[in-house]
C-alpha cells in the first residue's frame, strides 16, 4: 500500500529530526539537566475556537498550556465528525510530532478515535465526553469530563426564582446523555424551588444552527417561557434572541453575561485550565493520565458565572447554599421518587443517582415536568 | 412580558413570524439569483458571497458603529464577488457553475478568515419596525417586529418584475438571457450585460447576508448560514424566474422552516427531525407536482447552461 511507504519515509523523517534534537538537547544538557521532555499537544475544535461556548471553553484550556514550558501547542478548528477529523490526528501525529491529543468533541470518539487509537499505540488521546471501558476500548484512549449538570441544577435555582409564569425553556442540540442531564438537572433545580414549574424543550438537530436556534428561543417565548437557557455550541444567538425577547438567561459552557448583563442570571462554565494542566503535568512527569478522569464543582473542573443583578436574595441564598452542599462531592440532582414524562419509573424513594454516578452518562429519557421528547 | 397562553395560536404565528424573520436572506439571495439567470448565467456562488456579506456587514457596523455603513458594505462586497464571477465567466471556455463553485468555497473561506477578530464582539443591529403596535397579544407583536430589509426586499421583488417587463434595461437582460447571437445582432455585448448582471445579483446576496449578521439571528459566527444561499439558487428555477414568485417561494420557506420548533413548543415533538425537513419535502412536492412530462422547464432563459 502506498500509505505504508509513505508512512516509512514520514517515519524515517521523524527519527531522523528526533536523533538531530536529541543531538541538539545533549549539547544542551549541561545546562539544563533536568529539563522535562518536550512535548507536543494537539487540540481539535468542531467549531471556531471563539464561539462563546463549548469551543471557547476548550481552547481557553488549551491556552493555559502555552505557560507550561516545553509544551507546544498545535490547533485545528472548524474539524467536522467525519473521516475529517482522522486526517487532521493523523497530520497532528506525523507532521507536528503530537503525542498528546485532544479531539474535544462528542462525535469524535466511536469510530473515528477507536480507528487512530490502535493504529498509534505511543499516542494519548483524550476524549471529552465519551464513554471509556476497558473491556471494550484501546488503553491509549482516555476519557474525561465534568458533572456540569450540577452547574444546571444550580442554573435551574436561579431560574425558578425568576420565572413568573413558572415555565422555563431550553434549547437543546442533540438528545445525547449528557444534554439530557443538563435538561433534567435544569428542571430540577427550578422545582426544588417551585414543584409546579415546567421546562419546554426544543431541540435543533444540530450542535451549531444559528437560525434554528433563534426560531426555538421565539417559539419558547410564544408559549410564555421567560427563562431560557440552552445546550449548544454557541450560545450567543440564544442569549441574544432570548435577551430581545425580555427573557432571563441562564448561560452554558463559557460566561455569556457580557452580552445581555441585567437579564443574564448565572450561568454553567467548563474550567478546563485545571483540568488540561494538570494531564499535561503528568505526562511530562513520565506518568500515564487515568483512562476515566471525572470531576465537577468540588474538582473544579466546572464553575458558576457570579450571580446578576437580576438574582434575588431569596435566590441567592437557595443558589449559595446548595453550591456549598454540591462542593462537598456526591450531591444527587435526580433522586427518588422520580418519574420520568411517559410515566415510568426513573428511582423510587430512597433511591438516588449521585453526580458521579456512572448509570447517569447513558441517559434516556427526560423527567416529569419536561415537554419534549427524545426523539 | 405577560404570560398569555397562546397554546396552538403559537404555530401559525411562529409560522408567520418566521416566514418574516427567516425568509429576508432568501428573498435577496433569490432577487439577484433571478436577475444573474436572467442575463443567462448561474452564480453558484452566491453561497459565498451571502457568508461574505454577513462577515463584512458585521463588522463594518461594528467599526463604525452604524448597521447600515454596515449593509453598503455588504453590499459592496457582494458586487466585488460579483464582478469576479462575471469577469471570470467572460473569458473564453470559463464554466459558470465550475467559477461558481470555487467561488462559494472562496468566499466561505475568507470571510472566516477575516472575520475571525469578529466572532465575540457585539456589532448593533438593523431597527425593525414595530407593525404588531395594533394588538395586544405580545406573541403577534413579536412576530409582527419587520426588518425594514424585508420591506425593502419585497418592493424590489415587484420593481424588478417590472423591470424585466416593462422597461428598456429588463429587456436587454431577457435578449441576453434568451439568445446570445439575437443580443449581438441587436448591437449589445452580452458579456458586458452578464457582468453587471452577476454584479447586482451580488449586491443583493451581499445584503441578505448582511441581515442575517445584523438583524436575524444577529451575530457573526462561522456556522450564520445554514446553506441559505445554495437554497435560494434553488428557490430561483422553482420560482420560475419570476421575481414575484421568488418572493412567495421565500416566504414559504421562511415559514415551513419555523414549523419544526413551532411545534416542538406546542408539545407535538415526536420526529422532530422529519418537521425540520418540512421545507425540503414541500419544495420536492412542488416541484413534481408542477413538472410536465411533455415539454422543458417552462419560463427558464434561453443562454441558461443547465437547460441549454
Amino acid at each position: 500500500m502506498i500509505d505504508d511507504r509513505q508512512f516509512n519515509r514520514r517515519g524515517f523523517l521523524k527519527s531522523g529530526a528526533s536523533l538531530v534534537g536529541l543531538a541538539a538537547a545533549g549539547s544542551l544538557l549541561p545546562l539544563s539537566a533536568a529539563r522535562a521532555a518536550p512535548l507536543t499537544v494537539g487540540f481539535i475544535y468542531v467549531g471556531a475556537k471563539d464561539d462563546f461556548g463549548y469551543n471557547q471553553a476548550h481552547a481557553e484550556g488549551a491556552a493555559a498550556l502555552k505557560a507550561i514550558e516545553g509544551v507546544t501547542l498545535v490547533e485545528e478548528e472548524n474539524v467536522p465528525e467525519t473521516v475529517d477529523v482522522q486526517k487532521t490526528m493523523e497530520s497532528m501525529i506525523n507532521f507536528d510530532g503530537a503525542s498528546l491529543i485532544f479531539p474535544t468533541s462528542f462525535g469524535y470518539f466511536d469510530p473515528h478515535i477507536l480507528a487512530m487509537a490502535p493504529k498509534y499505540p505511543d499516542v494519548r488521546f483524550q476524549h471529552a465526553g465519551g464513554m471509556w471501558s476497558a473491556d471494550k476500548h484501546p488503553m491509549n484512549v482516555g476519557s474525561y469530563f465534568g458533572y456540569i449538570g450540577m452547574g444546571q441544577y444550580l442554573n435551574g435555582i436561579a431560574a425558578g426564582h425568576a420565572t413568573k409564569t413558572k415555565k422555563i425553556g431550553f434549547v437543546a442540540a442533540k438528545p445525547i446523555p449528557q444534554v439530557l442531564l443538563n435538561i433534567n438537572s435544569f428542571l430540577l433545580g427550578a422545582r426544588s424551588v417551585d414543584p409546579t414549574i415546567t421546562c419546554q424543550v426544543i431541540f435543533t438537530g444540530e450542535w451549531s444552527m444559528a437560525v434554528k436556534e433563534a426560531e426555538a428561543v421565539n417559539a419558547l417565548a410564544d408559549q410564555g417561557a421567560d427563562v431560557v437557557t440552552c445546550h449548544v455550541d454557541g450560545p450567543k444567538v440564544v442569549m441574544e434572541t432570548g435577551a430581545g425577547r425580555g427573557m432571563f438567561l441562564c448561560g452554558y459552557h463559557a460566561s455569556q453575561a457580557s452580552l445581555a448583563p441585567d437579564k443574564y442570571l448565572t450561568g454553567a462554565e467548563w474550567n478546563w485550565a485545571q483540568v488540561y494542566t494538570e494531564m499535561v503535568n503528568t505526562m511530562l512527569a513520565g506518568e500515564t493520565i487515568p483512562n476515566f478522569v471525572r470531576g465537577g464543582l468540588a474538582q473544579g473542573f466546572i464553575k458558576m458565572s457570579p450571580l446578576g443583578p437580576a438574582v434575588s436574595a431569596e435566590a441567592r441564598a437557595q443558589f449559595e447554599a446548595t453550591q456549598a452542599e454540591i462542593m462537598k462531592g456526591g450531591f444527587a440532582a435526580i433522586k427518588g421518587p422520580l418519574k420520568d414524562n411517559k410515566g415510568n419509573v426513573i428511582a423510587t424513594e430512597g433511591q438516588s443517582f449521585a453526580e458521579d454516578d456512572v448509570a447517569l452518562e447513558s441517559m434516556d429519557y427526560l423527567v416529569e415536568g419536561v415537554v419534549g421528547s427524545i426523539s | 412580558m405577560n404570560g398569555l397562553d397562546i397554546g396552538w395560536w403559537g404555530v401559525p404565528i411562529a409560522i408567520i413570524g418566521g416566514a418574516i424573520r427567516v425568509s429576508t436572506p432568501f428573498i435577496f439571495v433569490s432577487l439577484g439569483e433571478c436577475l444573474t439567470e436572467r442575463s443567462g448565467r448561474i452564480n453558484l456562488g452566491l453561497e459565498g458571497t451571502l457568508v461574505f456579506g454577513a462577515m463584512a456587514g458585521y463588522a463594518v457596523a461594528f467599526h463604525t458603529g452604524s448597521p447600515w455603513a454596515g449593509v453598503a458594505a455588504a453590499a459592496l462586497a457582494g458586487m466585488l464577488f460579483g464582478l469576479l464571477h462575471g469577469w471570470l465567466c467572460s473569458l473564453p471556455k470559463v464554466n459558470d457553475i465550475a467559477v461558481g463553485i470555487a467561488l462559494m468555497l472562496f468566499g466561505t473561506g475568507i470571510a472566516f478568515f477575516f472575520g475571525k477578530p469578529y466572532i465575540q464582539p457585539v456589532a448593533p443591529d438593523l431597527p425593525a419596525i414595530p407593525l404588531g403596535w395594533w394588538t395586544d397579544i405580545p406573541q403577534l407583536e413579536a412576530a409582527l417586529r419587520v426588518n425594514v430589509l424585508f420591506v425593502i426586499g419585497a418592493i424590489l421583488a415587484f420593481a424588478m418584475a417590472w423591470m424585466f417587463k416593462a422597461t428598456r434595461v429588463g429587456l436587454i437582460v431577457r435578449v441576453v438571457g434568451d439568445s446570445t447571437d439575437a443580443a449581438r445582432a441587436m448591437g449589445l455585448d452580452p458579456n458586458w450585460v452578464r457582468l453587471w448582471s452577476t454584479a447586482a445579483g451580488g449586491a443583493l446576496a451581499g445584503i441578505g447576508g448582511a441581515y442575517l449578521s445584523l438583524y436575524y439571528p444577529g451575530s457573526w459566527n462561522e456556522g450564520i448560514s445554514s446553506g441559505q444561499g445554495l437554497m435560494a439558487v434553488a428557490l430561483v428555477i422553482f420560482a420560475r424566474w419570476n421575481p414575484i414568485n421568488c418572493l412567495w417561494a421565500a416566504l414559504l420557506f421562511g415559514g415551513a422552516g419555523a414549523l419544526g420548533p413551532a411545534l416542538q413548543s406546542v408539545g407535538v415533538s415526536e420526529g422532530y427531525y422529519l418537521f425540520f425537513a418540512a421545507p425540503y419535502v414541500l419544495t420536492l412536492g412542488l416541484l413534481v407536482a408542477t413538472s410536465s412530462p411533455t415539454q422543458a422547464i417552462s419560463g427558464a432563459p434561453g443562454e441558461l447552461s443547465i437547460t441549454k
